[in-house]
């Protein structure tokens, strides 16, 4: 084996993909290789940081040095300074928001400090790709001790005992559903992994599976063992063609090292896995419609019970959990319960993965532990709104979920705190949104999702949805009237109750809580015809400030209508007839001299 | 690519040949119609009526069966795609962050609607949800290649970016 005195880790995630990390990465090596240090210092491809709006993303070991949007034109710089001089590049290191020194290490970074990793604990660290890097962190150790120590039974009531909870949306116990398999009846049971993520706006199990897609392998055959199934079965969005990769290479190296297939461990224990793709249909994230989409049909949901759990794939008792849910599994068996229970809050246990995104400084990959307060999510960890705006709120549980307004950024965040507020914990996308976010439109935003995606079995989410989407269209469109709030209202009373399933049952709550927290906005749409946030176009009229108007032309040049006009050097006058209010002339304009309103 | 593309001429045998292979790799597997689709799919760029008959056939399944799960998934497709594959992400980190925008404009840019090929047959116009970049928002995606932090300015550079290429 090679040593080496340095390790520099390239995140090739998604996020740092799309920034063209490949390059860096065949760009580092010929660097190092020109320089002849390529047996020196070791180039290592990893899963995500989390800290995606950095990437492409690079740190450097034993030190820690955390190098951040780093350029190929960079790399020559990096290598003759960081590992031929022993010198750190301080113009690539990151600068905290307001801070006016840059910080060096990794673990003195506030978006780093303020977590707690454990579902994440390889992301960044180990090669996905390298099952022995997975093993070396004690991989398959979990599974080893299932299998030589405990009792199917007692694997249940160490889940039990940690208080794991489903993290795909319900936070069902993860133990409680492990039992009804275990004891329900049939020779032959199954596991399953949701890993559809269908949140628009989530990335938690995408960095997962392209992080460490050995800890879910792991974890689907403990649970196999704990039920009594040996098959087991990931389904997969289509659209993470990288997930789907390494967990294909995973599976395969698993196989190969005797960690997956016939009598595993030499203690008779057989478990096999087979990868399924999901082809695009949120629905398909609910448990039952992806159940029936493995059996290869149309993913409609069916009612429930029965309970997967005792009639499941292809009617046989089966478990499905997250891919987070069985991120934390091994961890739990390898540290023990007591260890788990003792992080988070009284009734949600461990940490929580969320997908830092919208209009906050520091969007990415973050996991806390439970009941950590919003503000420390926003502000700490986030660094706080993009630009100093205001912040107007934080949306939670995605198209199933909720707001939550500037009141409750003291709130600990856990499953039952967030129930309470009118949201949910879902899966754990958390859109951050400023004072130039209209809620109205966000909940139409979210209607137009669920009713795009509702796959039209029952009559309530149907045509409910429907009905619902075309008042807040109105509202947006300034034609709203003052019964439409009220109408709103016993729809969605009448959907949640009525329809069949988890999608159309919870398809109103964006509306109910955006009604709840921001009923202001909807009246300022109905009664005085205004958006206040300046984002529903058809309420938008813009004015050109004489005092500020220099006469320059530079709006009418831009105004893709001609809706602007004026003599050089004189003020200009938009028409409101031809204005499109595509606000092109507002941004253009070097003076500040055009407003919306 | 051989001959089992798009343009619908001739050498029919070859396209129905493709299939024959990738029904018999599943032979026997349960559950295993979506996959096949998948895999039809991946190497056709859509499912048009014809192909999808000819799978009912051989599987001897209704062909409204077939046509029930193609219409039901999203990702299948019963028109042809054009040349390059513009998605634009319209999932919630996006939205907020002006990817609505950018939409407009390449519809104004392209004098297409979403979901629709401009006629030349160079690009489709499609809107997706979360790609996972969501750092990087709004992105878009061509041909799979993510473009982030996207500004309304850029759109016409994208454009033009793979407009003459192959
Ligand atoms: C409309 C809808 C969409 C869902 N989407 C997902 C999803 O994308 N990922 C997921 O893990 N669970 C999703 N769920 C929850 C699943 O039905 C199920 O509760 C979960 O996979 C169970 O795993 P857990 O107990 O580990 O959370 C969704 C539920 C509904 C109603
Ligand atoms: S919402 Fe667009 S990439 Fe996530």
């Amino acid at each position: 084996m090679e040593f080496y005195r340095s390790h520099v880790l390239v995140c090739t995630g998604t996020g740092c993909t799309s920034s063209d990390s490949r390059l860096l990465i065949s760009g580092l090596r010929k660097e190092l290789k020109d320089r002849g240090l390529e047996k020196e210092i070791q180039v290592i491809e990893t899963g995500c940081f989390g800290f995606c709006n950095l990437g492409p993303i690079m740190v450097v070991y034993p030190e820690g040095v955390f190098y951040c949007r780093v350029k190929e034109a960079d790399l020559k710089e990096l290598v003759e300074e960081h590992f031929v001089k022993g010198r750190v590049v301080q113009r690539l290191l990151y600068r905290e928001p307001g801070a006016t020194v840059k910080t060096q290490e990794f673990n003195n970074i506030e978006f780093f400090k303020h977590q707690k990793r454990i579902a994440l604990a390889n992301c960044g660290i180990i090669n996905p790709e390298k099952i022995e890097e997975y093993i070396a962190r004690d991989g398959y150790f979990a599974l080893a001790k299932v299998l030589h120590e405990m009792t199917p039974a007692g694997v249940i009531e160490e889940l039990k005992k940690a208080g794991l909870r489903g993290r795909g949306g319900g936070g069902f116990p993860t133990g409680m559903k492990w039992d009804f398999a275990y004891k329900a009846k049939g020779d032959q049971k199954y596991v399953v992994c949701n890993a559809d993520e269908g949140d628009p706006g989530a990335f938690m199990d995408r960095s997962v599976l392209e992080g460490d897609p050995h800890a879910v392998i792991e974890a689907m055959a403990i649970a196999g063992y704990a039920i009594g199934a040996n098959q087991g079965f990931i389904y997969v969005r289509a659209e993470y063609p990288i997930a789907v990769e390494r967990l294909q290479l995973a599976i395969q190296q698993a196989h190969d090292l005797g960690l997956l297939g016939k009598n595993i461990f030499g203690m008779g224990f057989d478990f096999d896995l087979d990868i399924r793709l999901g082809a695009g249909a949120f629905v398909c994230g609910e448990e039952t419609a992806l159940l029936t989409s493995i059996e290869g049909k149309r993913g409609e949901p069916r009612p429930r019970p029965p309970f997967p759990a005792n009639s499941g794939l292809w009617g046989k008792p089966t478990i499905i959990n997250n891919v987070e849910t069985y991120a934390n599994v091994p961890h739990i068996i390898r540290n023990g319960w007591e260890w788990f229970a003792s992080i988070g809050t009284e009734k949600s246990k461990g940490t929580k993965v969320f997908a830092l995104a919208g209009k906050i400084k520091n969007t990415g990959l973050i996991e806390v532990p439970m009941g950590t307060t919003l503000r420390t999510i926003v502000y700490d960890i986030g660094g706080g709104i993009l630009n100093d705006k205001k912040f107007k709120a934080a949306q939670t549980g995605g198209p199933s979920g909720g707001c939550l307004s500037a009141e409750l950024l003291d709130t600990p965040i856990d499953y039952d705190n967030l129930i309470a507020v009118g949201s949910m914990m879902g899966s754990g996308g958390l859109i951050v949104m400023d004072e130039d976010t209209c809620m109205v439109d966000i909940a139409r935003f979210f209607l137009e999702f669920t009713q795009d995606e509702s796959c039209g079995k029952c009559p309530p989410c149907r045509i409910g949805t429907k009905r619902m989407l075309e008042i807040l269209t109105r509202i947006t469109e300034g034609k709203g009237t003052p019964e439409d709030l009220n109408n709103l209202e016993i729809l969605a009373k009448t959907i949640k109750s009525a329809a069949l399933c988890g999608l159309g049952q919870t398809a109103p709550n964006p509306v109910l809580s955006t009604l709840r927290y921001f009923r202001h906005e909807y009246e300022a749409h109905i009664y005085d015809k205004k958006c206040p946030a300046g984002v529903c176009k058809a309420l938008l009229s813009y004015q050109i400030d004489p005092e500020k108007c220099r006469g320059c032309g530079l709006c009418a040049r831009n105004c893709p209508t001609k809706a602007i006009s004026g003599k050089i050097k004189e003020t200009f006058v938009i028409d409101a007839e031809k204005c499109i209010k595509c606000g092109a002339c507002m941004e253009k304009c070097k003076f500040g001299a055009i407003s919306k309103g | 690519m051989g001959c089992a593309c798009q343009c619908g001429s001739g050498q029919k045998e070859d396209k129905f040949e493709f299939i024959d292979r990738v029904i018999e790799r599943y032979k026997g597997q349960e559950g295993s119609m979506i996959p096949i689709l998948h895999s039809i799919q991946q190497k056709l760029g859509y499912l048009p009526e014809d192909v999808q008959a000819y799978i009912a056939e051989k599987m001897e399944v209704p062909l409204s069966e077939i046509y029930g799960i193609v219409s039901f998934y999203t990702l299948f497709s019963t028109q042809p795609k054009g040349k390059h594959k513009i998605s634009v992400c319209m999932g919630t980190a996006c939205y907020v962050r002006g990817a609505g925008l950018i939409l407009d404009e390449l519809e104004k840019e392209l004098g297409i609607r979403v979901g629709e090929t401009t006629k030349d047959g160079s690009f489709t116009l499609e809107a997706c949800r979360c790609l996972g970049a969501c750092g990087l928002a709004p992105v878009l995606t061509v041909d799979g290649r993510v473009h982030g932090r996207l500004t309304v300015d850029e759109v016409d550079q994208v454009i033009a970016e793979y407009k003459d290429k192959e």
